[in-house]
């Protein structure tokens, strides 16, 4: 039984989120390798090459697979999965995108957001925003899963697998690819910082979220996130998104600033090892999840803390 | 252009979820079901293009039990023209729900599919990426802006790090994010004027297509709870706690 995992990164730099799906693939089998496709990411395929355990690195380039047309992505694993029982796949909004289609094109389902292997045939993964685990056997020939990379450990560096590479499938044509606006930022990933500060409603702008938010997650090295209702008020960008239908985050600290803590929102960071809350309502649902409380406006609050910070 | 609107009956987004006791599944006995959310911005989504005058008919379909007629409603109110109910009461999966929705699509023959991301009971994010796959229309999932001209979608879509713009030809599939817009109120008139709109009732026979589960669900269990935490006095307590739990 051999395991595909398809590589998440930033078309540069390999996501520490390929190192977690990896050790779910190995809780399948012992044979695992890893597809990076892009263009101009021979850097990339050379870094999964030294994932431990990692059997060969297949390399696909195009620029369609550069733009992650999802069409081109799936055409590519498909014509791939002849040769593996199972397709791992994390579960960014990138591998969300192409994942359904590879598990149509083999006519299988689509195991979502497993958070753990159980055996070869079963899996468990969250539903109603985390509040249910659902655990789920198949008896499918092929296996195609996204994996919540946040219940997984990075597997380790060490290896020295071969690149090999992979012809580019034909380019979809009903699909064009006209642009994209990043978010260039020095802060680390969101998905892999140590440290999260999120903001919510309270901070009442943009502006505010800046000043406010920033310079603590500066202070501390951390990633800064959002609550759906900063987002949708534009105070931060959607990528910043942390919930059950945005990202899904579990650093070792995570401090919520003027966020109430919707169920939409626990759903993203509950999982977190250590949760502070800052919120001047003491009947904020977060605190019932929060290892500590801070019961206050963050308008004090929060100077007071980078004081402390010294 | 005619545009089709698939729309989920869920447990309302405000609902407590409690697992069953027997660990075989979620219990929604007496408790409000709601539209996917998803779902009600793509009716909205679509009905702003029939104001503007690109579309001219919008098609609302559920698959689901009975009561899912009142989400084919809800989608009249908002305004889609006429509804589909294809009546079941197995829990179809979303590959099953694809080949059912292809069928339907190769009935109506739309110019478009909007559809939600998401379902916000089993969170799969797979319907509208499988429909375009079977279909063999280009897909722009995860859609914050829709611009309709020229027998083309412009889509903004909300990807890992920020936007990205793509241009599909149609038919295509859309699906939808939180930020494509704000969906209506529903009005009176609105309300009694839905429930005069047409409103098809069907089987899943009637589109010939096995919807019998493939994945065996074993148990479904409550999330391991976090233990209560503290409150602490001031900031100063916060970072001296922190810093002796070992995260600062
Ligand atoms: C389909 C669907 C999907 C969703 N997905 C997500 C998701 O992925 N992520 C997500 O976050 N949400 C999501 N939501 C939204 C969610 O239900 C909540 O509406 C949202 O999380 C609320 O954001 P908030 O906590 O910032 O705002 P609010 O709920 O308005 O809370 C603001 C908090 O700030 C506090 N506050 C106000 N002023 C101050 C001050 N000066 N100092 C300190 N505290 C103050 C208030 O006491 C309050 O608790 C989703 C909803 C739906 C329906
Ligand atoms: N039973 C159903 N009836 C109608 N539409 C559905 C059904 N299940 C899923 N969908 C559509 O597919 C989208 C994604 O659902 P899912 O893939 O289950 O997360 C939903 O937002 C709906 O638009």
């Amino acid at each position: 039984m051999a395991v595909l995992v398809i590589a998440d990164h930033d078309g540069a730099h390999l996501r520490d989120t390929t190192h977690k799906t990896v050790t779910a693939a190995k809780a399948l089998s012992g044979e695992v390798d890893v597809l990076v496709y892009g263009d101009g990411a021979q850097g990339v395929a050379d870094a999964a090459a030294k994932i431990d355990g990692v059997r060969k690195v297949l390399l696909s380039q195009s620029a369609g697979l550069k733009a992650e047309i999802a069409e081109d992505v799936a055409a590519l694993i498909n014509g791939l999965a002849g040769g593996y029982d199972a397709v791992a796949i994390p579960a960014s909004a990138s591998g969300k995108n192409f994942a359904p289609r590879v598990a149509a094109l083999l006519d299988v389902s689509l195991l979502s957001d497993v958070i753990e292997v159980v055996d070869a045939n079963t899996f468990v993964r969250p539903i109603y925003a985390g509040n249910a685990l659902e655990t789920v056997q198949t008896s499918e020939a092929k296996k195609v899963l996204t994996v919540r990379t946040t219940a997984f450990r990075a597997a380790g560096e060490g290896g020295s697998a071969a690149v090999e590479t992979v012809a580019a499938p034909a380019a979809a044509d009903g699909t064009r690819f006209i642009g994209e606006e990043k978010v260039v930022s020095d802060r680390p990933e969101l998905g892999a910082a140590k440290i999260v500060v999120s903001g919510g409603r309270a901070l009442g702008s943009a502006e505010e979220f800046k000043a406010v938010i920033d310079p603590l997650a500066d202070k501390l090295g951390a990633a800064v996130g959002a609550s759906r209702a900063a987002v949708d008020a534009g105070y931060a960008p959607n990528d910043y998104q942390v919930g059950q239908t945005g990202k899904v985050v579990a650093p070792g600290l995570y401090i919520a600033v003027g966020i109430s803590g919707a169920i939409q929102h626990l759903a993203g960071m509950k999982d977190s090892k250590v949760i502070v809350a800052i919120n001047k309502d003491p009947e904020a649902p977060i605190f019932s999840i929060a290892d500590y409380g801070l019961v206050e406006d963050y308008k004090t609050a929060i100077p007071a803390l980078m004081g402390a910070l010294g | 252009m005619k545009i089709l609107v698939p729309v989920k009956r869920v447990l309302d987004y405000n609902v407590k979820v409690r697992v069953k006791a027997d660990q075989s599944g979620v219990d929604l006995s007496n408790v409000k079901m709601s539209m996917n959310p998803f779902d009600e911005i793509a009716v909205e989504e679509a009905t702003r293009l029939k104001e503007k005058g690109v579309a001219t008919e919008i098609v609302a379909v559920s698959i689901g039990p009975a009561q899912a007629k009142d989400t084919i409603i809800t989608a009249l109110t908002i305004g889609a023209d006429r509804g589909i109910l294809i009546q079941t009461d197995v829990d179809v999966e979303p590959l099953a729900v694809a080949k059912l929705l292809k069928a339907v699509v190769e009935q109506e023959n739309p110019d478009l599919v909007i559809m939600g991301k998401q379902a916000i009971d089993g969170d799969n994010n797979a319907t509208g990426q499988m429909l375009s796959t079977l279909l063999g229309w280009p897909q722009a999932t995860f859609a914050s802006k829709v611009v309709v001209e020229n027998g083309e979608a412009q889509v903004t879509r909300e990807v890992d790090g920020g936007l990205q713009t793509l241009v599909v030809k149609l038919p295509a599939v859309v699906t939808t994010d939180l930020r494509l817009n704000e969906p209506r109120y529903a009005s009176l008139p609105n309300i009694m004027k839905a429930k005069k709109k047409p409103l098809d009732m069907k089987t899943v026979a009637d589109y010939g297509v096995d919807v019998t589960p493939r994945l065996k669900v074993v148990r479904v269990t409550e999330p391991p709870k976090r233990g209560a935490g503290v409150k602490v006095k001031d900031a100063a307590e916060l970072v001296a706690s922190l810093k002796s739990a070992g995260v600062l």
